[in-house]
């Protein structure tokens, strides 16, 4: 487990969950009484075919989204109920899936956001510490003034996880955010997630289809149903970090594929067909 | 093949004005026998002592390029202070958009000639009466191309300010307004355009100064080439002020830069 101390923040409880899209129409269950408790520093990953609820689990998360029965509670405080509106906060950033960096503010500009709408007034002390994060991902000091169209996409993401990371959030979401991206620059983000995960440890809930990725990065692996959204396996990922692209020829690693990957397939199998039935 | 754009757009021109000057003076319809060759009009536009009296030495040129550029100016700006924020205020509440969305639809389609007999009823004289005109349909193309790049913004960016801790007149000034900027100067490009074409066929009706009236007035006196001088300083004008438009854009979006083939 990625518990290391035990009075850090961003221990969250999700209790039974269930989301129905527009109750009076279609009635889609998107979610269906779920239910996870995710200790602090936790990397969870949640996999799942498209359409089984763990983008709608991410949303209510980060506060885009009501849930429509169930609680989910960050730190004993209530974070999303019934009763609450939901309220996005630089507590739980998310990394989005298409990117989303600002592309009319330099990279420095989209950085230290954050920090300057949660009233930090200092600039000279929040640039310096943005250029510490900068340099840390790899010596991107040079790249503070660009603008994020002249990056590579591999940079951008960098960038957008040090624009998340830099306000201390105490949790997170990543929503497939290397989905788009080339074997090459995929296994380059996934060392550097790695790296940041191991300096800063923050609680990690990264949404993915995509089983290897999740078993790669993360201490936990929530393998999801399709619609309705429910938990069909909670696999332990015992082990040991830092990783690195050895552990994937490693029995452990193996062996956890080989008890994960059909159940995975066959959730995929179920979501193709029911779209083939949605379709006719 | 190297290819230079200049001598490209160059030849197009010369073709034009080569095809202009044959279907005058060879071609046997007496419609186009009757019209100026660029030669005769090329002469007259340059001519220290013009047979029709408007040339590029006569200082009445200028006063009724200015009236014309003075009105297409005027109409333009209001149009942008008015149209910017009122296509902003509509993508940005959905109430709003509702409320004033169907009288935008309705009332765009009507054609500017349409509107001139109610604006001189309106106006006191015909100088607000045509600036009026003209600032419709600038308007309308503002007011629709701000509409439509604000409902273009990806919801992702939106998402994004919300969980960085934005409020919502963060969200208006560092999201809505420059997400909309590239469509808004798209708009302001049309608008620039619009408003010399509504601003010609209001002067053709009711002006006694302007690009429009010397060519409707020349066309009254039979002062042919007159009219092909009016038609090409218009074209001028109308190019200059929307590249100027343009110029104005990519400085205000020098973040819409291509890759600089940075890579990691």
């Amino acid at each position: 487990m990625g518990k290391i101390d035990e009075t850090k923040s961003g221990k969250i409880s999700i209790r039974n969950v269930t989301k129905v899209y527009d109750p009076d129409g279609a009635n889609v269950m998107a979610l269906d009484d779920f239910s996870l408790e995710i200790d602090s520093g936790d990397f969870i990953a949640v996999v799942g075919p498209s359409g089984c609820g763990k983008s709608t689990l991410l949303n209510i998360l980060a506060g885009f989204d009501t849930l429509t029965e169930g609680q989910i509670v960050l730190d004993g405080k209530n974070l999303a109920s019934i009763e609450t509106i939901p309220k996005p906060g630089n507590d739980r950033v998310v990394v989005f899936q298409q990117g989303a960096l600002f592309p009319w503010k330099t990279v420095m500009e989209n950085i230290t956001y954050g920090l300057i709408k949660s009233g930090s007034t200092d600039l000279d002390e929040i640039e310096a510490r943005a250029r510490e994060f900068l340099k840390r991902s790899g010596n991107l000091e040079e790249i503070a003034n660009v603008y994020p169209a002249q990056l590579s996409s591999g940079m951008q993401r960098r960038v957008e996880i040090i624009r998340a990371i830099i306000n201390d959030p105490k949790l997170l979401l990543l929503d497939e955010p290397f989905r788009a991206m080339d074997t090459v620059n995929k296994a380059k983000m996934h060392q550097h997630l790695l790296k940041t995960y191991q300096e800063n440890k923050k609680t990690i809930l990264f949404i993915t289809h995509d089983l290897e990725e999740a078993l790669f990065l993360a201490d936990r692996v929530i393998v999801m149903t399709t619609r309705p959204g429910k938990m069909k396996l909670d696999i332990q990922v015992d082990i040991p970090r830092p990783r690195d692209q050895t552990i994937l020829a490693s029995d452990a690693y193996l062996e956890l594929r080989k008890k994960t990957v059909f159940a995975v397939r066959e959730e995929a199998q179920k979501a193709f067909e029911r779209g083939e039935r949605e379709m006719a | 093949m190297i290819r230079n754009q200049y001598i490209t757009t160059s030849l197009g021109i010369f073709g034009f004005v080569v095809l202009w000057f044959f279907s005058v003076e060879y071609l046997p319809v007496k419609a186009f026998n009757r019209l100026p060759d660029p030669v005769e009009v090329i002469f007259e536009w340059f001519s220290t002592d013009p047979y029709y009296g408007i040339s590029i030495f006569v200082p009445d040129y200028y006063v009724h390029i200015f009236y014309s550029t003075y009105r297409a100016l005027v109409s333009f700006l209001l149009a942008v202070l008015v149209g910017v924020p009122l296509g902003i205020f509509m993508g940005w509440r959905p109430k709003f958009h509702d409320y004033a969305y169907a009288l935008i639809g309705l009332l765009r389609p009507v054609p500017p000639l349409a509107w001139v007999p109610i604006a001189i009823l309106i106006f006191p004289g015909v100088e607000p009466a045509v600036i009026f005109v003209t600032f419709l349909v600038a308007f309308f193309a503002t007011t629709m191309n701000t509409l439509v790049g604000v409902k273009a913004i990806p919801e992702d960016y939106f998402r994004a300010a919300a969980c960085l801790g934005a409020k919502p007149s963060d969200i208006l000034k560092d999201v809505i307004i420059p997400g909309a900027m590239p469509s808004i100067f798209t708009g302001l490009q049309i608008a620039m355009g619009a408003a010399w074409f509504s601003l010609v066929a209001g002067e053709m009706i009711a002006a006694q100064y302007g690009l429009g009236f010397i060519i409707w007035e020349a066309y009254n006196l039979i002062q042919y080439p007159t009219i092909v001088i009016g038609m090409i300083t218009l074209g001028l004008a109308g190019y200059i002020s929307s590249v100027l438009v343009r110029l104005l854009g990519q400085r205000l979006m020098s973040w819409r830069v291509s890759k600089l083939g940075l890579e990691d």
